[in-house]
């Protein structure tokens, strides 16, 4: 038997008749096959480990954030603005109609029954992710007096919700739940 | 690039024919490691361990590049960050067990793949360059492989690297400094982690670099074989593919087996149980080792126990690097005029010999500094250094080879009676 | 030139190690308790092989035992409370050993930034015991006891070594060199390396009370049950890795046999 090659290395018998060996193409698929699932670890270890995923819910005292007060804290590497809202400002927020809002929400739906005045968001623009302004004393609240993301110009309300800027969503509200009246669980 | 009959590169693909008219990569690949190649027919098992090679330095890279992604080289977090891989990171464990035993194994192919060039004499004229290139890679791999070793700072890693590095101090006058630069401080210490985790990351890819001159080195004259005579016609080969990406592929195959079975069942056999223990620099292990593809030369090491002129430190050091160095000049000691041991008995009896001193070595070289090993190892030291130097070089100059065949292919065909024309594959022209 | 040459160095380093070779030795001192050490006593691990598993009722005892017993001087750093729901412990369980766990975790007074310690968290690490090296000698006669997370894997045999070790406490054989007994606070044991260990026997028969419908806690059952127990401990990734192992060879051995047949077509009618 004289073999010869086509470019492609797959044997041509004499009688020019291209023989798609069986036998090949299995093994080619096995290769495939294997190749494939060889990848999933390596790209699979990129995701976050156990415990990144294990990581520590966080308590809050609530006591010391007094009335038209806010603080800011670290959570899962994140910030997380805690705001005691005043009566005039959740007054604002409760006027605004809902159907004028980009991201439509009452304040009561981004806060606990009961604790209106407290409002739990990230501090994390739903713009591009940078830190907005206005949870600490004396910073730049934005033309709705909740909080101003200074790298694009968001404007957040005081319930967070965007009102002006490129920022498609409101400030999100993370899982938390109240433990007491002073405390909550944040995660 | 080799042979007149090599296939050429003819794309039917046209967008092959426009790649390859602009940038002519697939022509690149099909002459290097496609059916361009024109192989001798004849070799035999012996040769997959270069693929092998080339693919053990993949999946180290692949392996380490991942691995990079989750350690820590400073002396604070090393340790924890290797067991944060082992228990917390998806699959840190396979990725971890698999660069670790993937070292081990990357030797293993490599020792076997330098044995039968020594056997078959494929370091001899016209291809001096391919094993010197050879002997960089190999000297480029321990590199990696010592500093690879220090970065789970355990144990065996701070005190492998407090005696490798202390071998400089051996040198006269400079030792010292030369040892404290090294370091980048008095002793192994975070910067000398950093380091060597930065030139441990590195090397691999320059090994690469080096593997692709020598393959390019190696396509000038082609493949050396068992005959080690050289390729006359279209008869002595055939092309690399199909013939022997189908055989390497099979290679792949068995080698992929065993590896996985100290992967996935034994991964810490090859290890040692103090790198589970963190380093600590003012307690020293009982037993000090290296990793066992260092056994032979640390054997050479520990061999020179007494002063003879110079301190027996320096001899030591001095050997050890000979042991490895002399390698480059084995196409010269060389003398002669045939390549294959099959065809010199007396050169075939010395190699098998080489290789009983070799194990020796090893096991002695893995055994604590005391008698009857030390003794041992000074006798196979001894055997190492003649075997290369003295006799090699004597008896390659009066030994009388059998005589050779005529080609490649009569050594093939003369094996059963079957008449050439019915066997002989011409590769298409 | 270059043969010249390598002969000459060749003969060089022939002689110096000649040289060595020849040279008389001393005589060398064997120590005279080292026919007494042990080599650890052979389990049949329901870990070992290679459908090996961990068998979790005897990991939860072993981790009972380490608890009540070991707990006291030897840390577990390595592990966190949230793995030993791998070992069978269910959610709530695994929340009310961290929370009652003997030591607090450090943290940080949020209101005064001084040291402070609270209760722990299923994704906290088991607590360290002593603060740090010098504490722990301090309180131990100069002996440091180790983390044991990864201690099996830290010996020679370790799971069996440990288990030895744990049972292996013995008198001083009459025998034994009058000039190298071990004097208080060390005892004597065959499987240490220096056959005297600073630790004292950590268990005697019924120390630990097990459930009901478990094993009777003799000492030579809490030693295997706590060597399991930290075997897990040093290698939880076990089970899934020789699952995988398994499922890998088996796929790579179709894969080394198609290729092999696939190698044998191509080469069908050709010698070689």
């Amino acid at each position: 038997m004289t073999t010869v090659e086509d470019t492609t290395g797959h044997p041509i018998t004499d009688e020019g008749v291209r023989r798609r060996d069986f036998i090949h193409v299995a093994t080619g698929a096995f290769v495939g096959v294997g190749a494939a699932a060889a990848v999933w670890p390596l790209v699979d270890q990129m995701n976050p480990s156990a415990d990144v995923l294990a990581l520590a819910s966080v308590e809050v005292d609530l006591a010391p954030v007094a009335v038209g007060q806010a603080i800011k804290l670290n959570w899962r590497g994140k910030p997380v603005f805690v705001r005691n809202l005043t009566p005039v400002e959740i007054a604002e927020a409760n006027k605004v109609p809902v159907s004028d809002l980009r991201d439509p929400q009452t304040l009561a739906e981004r806060t606990k029954e009961g604790k209106a005045n407290w409002l739990i968001t990230l501090g994390v623009c739903t713009h591009l992710g940078c830190v907005p302004l206005g949870a600490a004393e004396g910073e730049n609240r934005g033309d709705y007096g909740g909080y101003f993301c200074p790298c694009h110009g968001s404007h957040y309300d005081t319930a967070a919700r965007i009102r002006k800027g490129p920022a498609p969503t409101n400030l999100e509200v993370p899982e938390y739940a109240f433990m007491s009246d002073t405390r909550v669980q944040i995660g | 690039m080799s042979f007149p009959w090599a296939n050429h590169y003819q794309p039917k693909n046209p967008f092959m024919q426009w790649l390859d008219s602009r940038l002519p990569l697939p022509r690149l690949v099909y002459n290097s490691v496609g059916a361009g190649y024109p192989v001798p027919r004849n070799i035999n098992y012996l040769w997959n361990f270069g693929v092998l090679s080339g693919l053990a330095l993949l999946i180290q890279i692949v392996t380490g590049i991942v691995l990079a992604m989750h350690y820590g080289a400073n002396t604070l977090v090393a340790f924890d960050s290797v067991e944060h891989i082992m228990r917390d990171v998806n699959y840190g464990w396979l990725m971890r067990y698999a660069h670790a035993n993937g070292a081990s194994f990357f030797f293993i192919v490599v020792y076997i793949h330098i044995f039968r060039g020594l056997y078959y004499g494929s370091y001899k004229a016209p291809r001096e360059l391919v094993w010197m290139l050879g002997v960089v890679i190999l000297l480029l791999m321990m590199a990696t492989g010592f500093m690879g070793y220090v970065l789970p700072w355990g144990q065996m890693s701070f005190w492998g690297a407090t005696v490798i590095t202390n071998l400089f101090s051996a040198i006269p006058l400079v030792g010292e400094s030369i040892v404290t630069l090294l370091l980048g401080g008095f002793a192994v210490d975070n910067a000398t982690l950093n380091r060597f985790f930065s030139l441990h990351y590195l090397l691999p890819f320059v090994i690469a670099g080096v593997v692709i001159l020598k393959i390019w080195s190696l396509h000038i004259p082609g493949s050396n074989n068992p005959t080690g005579i050289d390729v006359k016609g279209p008869a002595d080969t055939l092309p690399f593919h199909p013939y022997f990406t189908s055989k390497d592929l099979f290679g792949a195959g068995v080698y992929l087996i065993a590896f996985s079975v100290f992967v996935f069942f034994l991964p810490n056999f090859l290890g040692h149980p103090d790198n589970y223990i963190p380093a600590n620099p003012i307690s020293t292990p009982a037993h000090i080792v290296p990793e066992w593809y260092f056994w032979p030369f640390y054997a050479i090491l520990r061999a020179f126990t007494i002063d003879f002129i110079l301190p027996a430190k320096l001899w030591g050091v001095l050997a050890m690097f000979a042991a490895i160095l002399l390698l480059f000049f084995l196409p010269w000691l060389d003398g002669s005029n045939v390549k294959s041991n099959r065809y010199k008995p007396v050169s075939k009896q010395l190699f098998w010999v080489l290789m009983l001193d070799l194990a020796i070595l090893g096991w002695v070289g893995g055994a604590p500094a005391e008698e009857p090993y030390v003794r041992i190892s000074q006798i196979a030291s001894m055997y190492y250094f003649a075997h290369f130097l003295i006799i090699l070089p004597i008896v390659s100059r009066i030994e009388r080879p059998l005589p050779l065949p005529n080609s490649i292919a009569e050594a093939v065909l003369s094996k059963k009676n079957e008449t050439p024309a019915a066997t002989a594959a011409q590769p298409a022209e | 030139m270059v043969r010249l040459f390598g002969i000459a160095i060749g003969a060089v380093f022939c002689a110096v190690l000649l040289f060595a070779a020849l040279a008389p030795r001393e005589a060398v001192e064997v120590d005279p308790t080292y026919a007494f050490h042990k080599d650890p006593k052979q389990v049949k691990w329901s870990s070992a092989g290679i459908f090996g598993t961990y068998d979790r009722v005897q990991l939860q005892r072993g981790f009972q035992v380490y608890k009540e017993v070991c707990a006291s001087c030897h840390s577990l750093n390595r592990i966190a409370f949230r793995n030993l729901a791998e070992i069978g412990f269910s959610e709530p369980e695994v929340k009310a050993i961290a929370k009652n766990w003997v030591i607090e975790v450090p943290m940080i007074n949020p209101d005064t930034g001084e040291a402070a310690t609270r209760p722990g968290i299923p994704s906290d690490k088991i607590p360290l015991v002593y603060a740090n090296e010098v504490a722990a000698r301090a309180a131990n006669n100069n002996a440091l006891p180790p983390d044991l997370s990864l201690i099996t894997k830290a010996r020679h045999d370790g799971s069996n070594y440990l288990y030895s070790l744990l049972s292996g406490y013995a008198d001083v054989p009459a025998n034994f060199p009058a000039d190298r007994r071990p004097e208080a606070p060390l005892h004597y044991n065959p499987y240490f390396h220096s056959l005297a260990i600073a630790m004292a026997p950590p268990l005697s028969d019924g120390q630990v009370t097990y459930a009901e419908g478990q094993p009777e806690p003799t000492v030579d059952q809490m030693s295997q049950d706590v060597a399991a127990f930290l075997t897990w401990a040093a290698e939880p990734k076990m089970e899934s890795r020789k699952r995988a192992g398994v499922g890998v060879i088996v796929f790579l051995l179709f894969l080394t046999g198609l290729a092999y047949m696939s190698y044998r077509r191509v080469w069908a009618g050709l010698k070689h």
